[in-house]
Parts: structure tokens; C-alpha cells; sequence
């Protein structure tokens, strides 16, 4: 009844083990400068990001520059976007209403727990021990795979990208491509040593490593009992799902079992069906560079005759109605997952996206991800800080979200946050800098004194590591050695004349 | 109904009272959503492409085929003619039977060589039969030009969702009056109906972007994709 070998499966990534609610894969995870450091020293996995990410940014230049219209379509999505998170309770219901009068069930999970824990009940109730699923960005940020392996329920994940990432017990690292820090002779060798059946001679030839997973997973398509999948797009007017994909792994999983689960959180809604011309403009091109992607399927409940007999849809909070209550950070709820800020992003070039330390990397990841968990934990209050505010992903977003803006604000939390601790390095340090430029004599012995404990510490001009406690500044950055000689004691030393 | 229905709807009110909103939504963020979704601005083009040009038909074959779909355009004359021999090299590939689905209009089909195997699926085929066919012959609902994108509704002659996925050799014929400019025309014409009919868009065969983001084809769906495009002259 279900899907062979999936029960069998480990999990991907590594067990929850923190305290923190809301994501649980990736708890325990350094804060982001320490993770990007070692994955800026990873010279291979350098390689592997900069030809991948390069590779994209050309042919969505491209694409994007074939409509006149771009601008207008961007602007159309952020206000349709803007007008349903305004209204969201009311889409909402409407949604529930359309999916309850075409046959399907909704649930409402507060949290990534409660999301899984009715996945898990609704496969046990079908009698599965088994599920094959669509990649699906909401049941990562759950840890749902890692959820059901605890209730010996095993999750098959048929994207591409996520199959490599599961076999190889990775983690992903983008949002599209959870594969892109594998390049094709790393993901022959995972094939090689982790398929079974994998076809002996295997090459590092692309087509030849999508055909191996068309023939690793096309039993277990055939004979699954349940699926689950995310949503790209629900519609409240008419109670549709919208799954935007290119292998089929998707049509298989929303089509052939005969229970259908899918997970999707609750921004995702649209108020109607024709707010699809406009978002599957947009997405396909921002995301993989696509006039339109292979396939999308859309489904309404239950058709007779064609596909699932049950459809449960499940509605996740899990922090969404947090982000909505701030004011700057609720623009980030208008995402659609393309990934084109993260293609565009130099910081995520440079240290992929492991160092985030959650589902959502790169520049919508460093605030997604405060936003949804809040900056109480370290790693989270270091994500505002991966970036160098450049605003390249602002510019790319297909729905205009202002990551900058967001950042800075989130920057502004963090240091409010901080503000309530005893002792704070930083701010010892801005009220002893006010007191000092207050007085031009304890400038000029500040000056003095820094040009000799300057002398101590550069090497070349450069300072590499500060004592304790300003080891922070350059824990992510050199600072320039002072000059031997400030200006003013120049000036009293030779009266302008050089000499 | 359950509690966590309740505390998700409580909070959104709560997110969203007046106060709360940035000042740029607070134009569309009367009581009444449908009121205010109607004033949303939507000032892109309706159409990319004048269907009075006449060169519909041209760009839907160049981007059909710009994402490794075969593409013929032939006279409605000629369709069966040519059927029969699209499926004639298949069948030299890859034997066994075609699936057709009930409601494929009538001749299509007329010109086959007695060689030619077909499957109906009344009843419904199990999907490990499907798996056996040579290959699936479909029409199809609507189709996009500027994307190149066939678009199914699964109406009489398309056949459930299963037909045209799991085989691995798809036949769409699709009528030059079928084929619009843009996505919205096409949309608008495709709002769910009361027998909530499924939806499939197919912009060329099963393909994946996943190693080093360079597109290759041929996953999980049909690999092969071929399409007749039919004229009337």
C-alpha cells in the first residue's frame, strides 16, 4: 500500500534538539558568522555556487527583460499581495468554505507541531505507513519528514533536488534548488553509494542523473497511497490549489494517491482565480528563468473519476501572524518563494545557504525567519546582519518586498533586545566616544594612544583580531590600522609647511 | 470548530486592526475585501502580442518548440494523415498500445495502421498499466502562445489526469483557434467550473533545473512530447 523503501528511509537532516518552536531542523545551528566563515573557506563549494548562481542571473535578466510590462506586473502582485494580507481573515474563511463545498477537509495548525501531528493522524487513518512528497517549503520549515520518522512514518521526497539532499543526509541550501551546493560529480558519487539500484556505469551527466531518479522513483509513484504537497497558490474564490513545478514528480504526487495532504501556509492565498495571470507571469521567470515552467496543476477539492478520493488541506500559522503584526516586517508575507534574491545575492554567493541556519536561506531568509521565530536565539539575531544592504534583492523581487528596509528594521530589534541586558560592550563603548569628543584634550590623548596600541596589533596595515571586548568587530571584518599620526598633532607639529 | 481556527483568525483581527496597517494599505483595507479588491490597480498589458497580426500560430510553434517539444503544423485536412504516422515512428520505438480517452473527435484516429494498438480507459486503466503504454493521444482545452504552454482542463478528449502523465510519450493536438496571445486571455477562459475540473499546464516535456541550475529534460513526466498544431487554410 505504500510506497516501497520509504518506510525504510532516514531522514535527511539531523534531529531537532533545541527548545526553540517553529523550525525545528535546524536547531542548534551556529550564528550566522561563524557558520558562513568555514563556508567561505569551502573553496569547492564556492565553486559550485558562484557557476550556479551566475548561470541564473543572466537568463533571468533575460526572460524578465521580454515583458514591457514587468514593472506594472510586480506592482500589480504587491498590491493583490498587500489587499489579501489585509484582508486575510476574510480570504481565509472563504478559502475554507470553497475547498469544504468541493469535497475536501480543512485543518488549522497553530504551529509546526500541531501541522504535524495532523499529518501524521491523517496518514495513520488512511492505513499508510508511507508517503511520497512534492517538495514543499512549508513541511521543511516544520520538520514534518523528521515529525513522521519519529511516528515510523516514512517520507519519500521526489523533487530532484530534495531526493539528493535526502539521500546524501544534507540539509538544502536555496529555496528552489536545495541541491545547488552539489555539483554533478557529487551528486553521481550520493547516487552511486546511496540508490538502490542505482544503474552501475552511472555518469556525471546531467540527463543521465534525472534518469536514474525517474527509474529510483517511478515504483513508488505507481503504488503510494498518500501524498503531500505544499501550494504555490490557494484561491479563495474558487477553492483551487495551484502547484507551479518541472520534473512531474508533482503531478504524480497530487494525482495518483488516493489521499492527498497538503500543507500550506496561510499566506499563500489569492483572493481570485484570474490573480494567476499576473503571479504565474512573474514566477516561473524569476525563479528558473522560464516564459513558464513544465508543469502546473491546479485542483479543486475533488474531481470524480480523477485523482485523490481525499483532500485535506491544512493551514499554517506557525509565526505568519506574527510577521503580519509588524508593520515594516509584514511585506515579507507577499513572498513567492522564486528564489531570484537569493541568486542575486553576494552574500549568499559567497557562503551558501547552510550558514542561515534555517529552511529559508539568503536575503528573504534573514528576515523570514526572524520574522516567523523572533531574534530571542543567536543565530536568529545574527541573520538581520547577513547583508551588506547592496539592495540587488529588493530589485530583483518580483513582488517588491524592500529586504533592505526590513533588515534595518530588524537591526533595530535585535539592538532593542540587547538593550535590556546588563552590560553591553557596544553601547560602554558609543557613551565613552561621547565623552571623549566632547574634549579636544581627551581626543588628542585618545588619538596618541591609539596610533601606539595600533603599532601593536596591525600587521600590514590591517587589523585582524581586536582584544576582548571589541573582538566583535572583527570577528566578521579587518579594521584599518590608525594612522601613526592623527592630523591635528601633524598640524602642531609642523604648521602645515610638510615638513 | 477547533481552537486553533479560532486563535489564527483572532490574531490576524488583531494584526490587522487600523492602527496596526502601514499607511499605504489603508486606502484598500475598508470592511469590504471584494470593494476594495475591485480598485486594485492593474496597469500591465492585457496582451503582449496583437492576435490581429496574425502571427499567433507562428510564435506559439517557435515556443512550444524553444523548450524541446516537437512541434508540426499541419492542415486539418492532413491531421489524420499525420497521426497516423507520429504514431507509427512511436510505435517503431517503443511498442505497446496507445491510450486514448473517451470524447477524441471523431477522425482523428481514422487513418491508423491496423498495426497500431489502442487502450481505452473505460474503466479507468490502473496506473501500472499505464506505465505499459506506448504513449497517450490527447486534445487539449486552450494554449498559450506567448509561453508556449498547453493547457488541459480534462474535458472530454484530454482523459483524468493519469493519461497524460504517466506514459511516457504525450500527442497533444491543438487547433490554431485554440491558441491565445497571452496568459490572461487564456486564464479567463478557464475559471473552475461547477464539475471542478482539474487543470494542467504543459510547457514542453517533463524537465528539472536541479543540478547547477541548467535545465535538462525528461523526469518524471511524459519525455517526449509532440504536438500537432492544426490550420485550417
Amino acid at each position: 500500500m505504500t510506497a516501497p523503501g520509504a518506510g525504510g528511509l532516514q531522514p535527511g537532516a539531523p534531529p531537532a534538539s533545541a527548545p526553540h518552536p517553529g523550525m525545528p531542523t535546524y536547531l542548534g545551528m551556529p550564528s550566522f558568522p561563524v557558520a558562513a566563515r568555514a563556508a567561505v573557506a569551502d573553496s569547492q563549494l564556492r565553486a559550485n555556487l558562484t557557476h550556479a548562481t551566475h548561470t541564473i542571473r543572466a537568463k533571468r535578466a533575460g526572460a524578465v527583460a521580454e515583458l514591457a510590462d514587468w514593472e506594472q506586473l510586480r506592482q500589480a502582485a504587491k498590491e493583490i499581495k498587500d489587499h489579501t494580507l489585509a484582508h486575510l481573515d476574510t480570504y481565509l474563511l472563504r478559502l475554507e468554505a470553497n475547498v469544504t463545498r468541493a469535497g475536501g477537509h480543512v485543518h488549522w495548525a497553530a504551529d509546526a507541531d500541531e501541522a504535524n501531528a495532523i499529518v501524521a493522524g491523517l496518514v495513520r487513518s488512511a492505513g499508510a505507513d508511507g508517503v511520497v512528497k512534492v517538495k514543499s517549503m512549508a513541511t521543511q520549515e516544520t520538520g514534518l519528514n523528521e515529525a513522521l520518522a519519529a511516528d515510523g512514518i516514512g517520507a519519500l521526497e521526489t523533487d530532484l533536488a530534495e531526493l539528493i539532499v535526502q539521500l546524501g543526509h544534507d540539509r538544502p541550501s536555496h529555496i528552489l534548488v536545495p541541491a545547488i551546493h552539489r555539483n554533478r560529480a557529487e551528486i553521481r558519487e550520493i547516487f552511486r553509494t546511496q540508490m538502490p539500484g542505482a544503474p552501475a556505469g552511472l555518469t556525471d551527466d546531467p540527463q543521465a542523473l534525472a534518469a536514474a531518479a525517474r527509474a529510483h522513483l517511478r515504483q513508488a509513484f505507481l503504488s503510494a497511497s498518500v501524498g503531500v504537497s505544499g501550494a504555490n497558490f490557494a484561491i479563495a474564490e474558487t477553492g483551487s490549489l495551484v502547484v507551479v513545478e518541472s520534473e512531474g514528480n508533482g503531478r504524480m504526487c497530487v494525482t495518483l494517491p488516493r489521499t492527498l495532504i497538503s500543507v500550506v501556509g496561510i499566506e499563500k492565498i489569492l483572493p481570485s482565480w484570474r490573480d494567476l495571470e499576473v503571479f504565474l507571469a512573474l514566477l516561473p521567470r524569476s525563479s528558473t528563468a522560464e516564459r513558464m515552467n513544465p508543469y502546473t496543476s491546479t485542483w479543486t477539492g475533488i474531481t470524480p473519476g480523477d485523482g485523490p478520493e481525499h483532500f485535506h488541506l491544512v493551514l499554517l500559522d506557525n509565526g505568519r501572524t506574527s510577521a503580519l503584526a509588524d508593520q515594516t516586517g509584514r511585506q515579507a508575507l507577499r513572498c513567492i518563494r522564486c528564489s531570484a534574491c537569493l541568486n542575486v545575492c553576494p552574500v549568499y554567493e559567497r557562503t551558501g545557504g547552510h550558514a542561515y541556519g534555517s529552511p529559508y536561506p539568503g536575503p528573504i531568509g534573514a528576515i523570514i525567519s526572524p520574522l516567523l521565530r523572533g531574534v530571542t536565539s543567536p543565530a536568529d539575531a545574527s541573520l538581520p546582519y547577513a547583508s551588506t544592504l547592496c539592495g540587488a534583492c529588493y530589485e530583483v523581487c518580483p513582488v517588491a518586498i524592500n529586504i533592505p528596509e526590513v533588515l534595518v528594521h530588524l537591526r533595530a530589534k535585535v539592538v532593542d533586545a540587547k538593550r535590556e541586558k546588563t552590560f553591553s560592550p557596544e553601547r560602554t563603548i558609543f557613551q565613552l566616544s561621547g565623552w571623549v569628543l566632547r574634549s579636544p584634550r581627551l581626543l588628542a590623548a585618545a588619538q596618541r594612544a591609539a596610533a601606539t596600541g595600533g603599532k601593536l596589533v596591525a600587521r600590514s596595515g590591517r587589523i585582524r583580531r581586536l582584544p576582548p571586548p571589541l573582538n566583535g568587530w572583527t570577528e566578521t571584518r579587518d579594521a584599518p590600522a590608525p594612522p601613526p599620526e592623527s592630523f591635528r598633532a601633524w598640524w602642531a607639529r609642523t604648521r602645515g609647511t610638510g615638513r | 470548530m477547533s481552537t486553533s481556527r479560532d486563535q489564527i483568525l483572532a490574531r490576524i483581527r488583531a494584526a490587522n486592526r487600523p492602527a496596526n496597517r502601514p499607511a499605504n494599505e489603508a486606502a484598500g483595507a475598508g470592511d469590504d475585501a471584494d470593494a476594495a479588491y475591485a480598485t486594485l490597480p492593474r496597469k500591465y498589458l492585457r496582451a503582449h502580442h496583437a492576435p490581429a497580426s496574425g502571427g499567433i500560430a507562428d510564435l506559439f510553434a517557435e515556443r512550444t518548440a524553444d523548450y524541446r517539444a516537437v512541434v508540426e503544423r499541419v492542415p486539418e485536412s492532413g491531421l489524420a494523415a499525420a497521426v497516423a504516422r507520429v504514431l507509427a515512428q512511436r510505435a517503431a520505438a517503443a511498442p505497446g498500445p496507445f491510450v486514448v480517452p473517451d470524447g477524441l473527435p471523431s477522425g482523428w484516429l481514422d487513418a491508423l495502421s491496423p498495426a497500431i494498438a489502442l487502450a481505452r480507459d473505460t474503466p479507468p486503466l490502473p496506473a501500472a498499466e499505464l506505465d505499459r503504454m506506448a504513449g497517450v493521444v490527447t486534445g487539449c482545452a486552450v494554449a498559450i502562445a506567448e509561453t508556449g504552454t498547453i493547457i488541459l482542463d480534462h474535458g472530454p478528449g484530454q482523459g483524468r489526469r493519469a493519461l497524460t502523465l504517466v506514459p511516457d510519450f504525450h500527442l497533444v493536438i491543438v487547433r490554431a483557434s485554440q491558441v491565445y496571445a497571452d496568459l490572461a486571455d487564456a486564464f479567463a477562459r478557464l475559471v473552475p467550473d461547477p464539475n471542478r475540473r482539474p487543470h494542467t499546464l504543459i510547457s514542453g516535456p517533463s524537465a528539472t533545473s536541479d543540478i547547477e541550475l541548467i535545465r535538462v529534460e525528461g523526469v518524471h513526466g511524459p519525455r517526449n512530447l509532440h504536438v500537432l498544431l492544426a490550420e485550417r487554410h
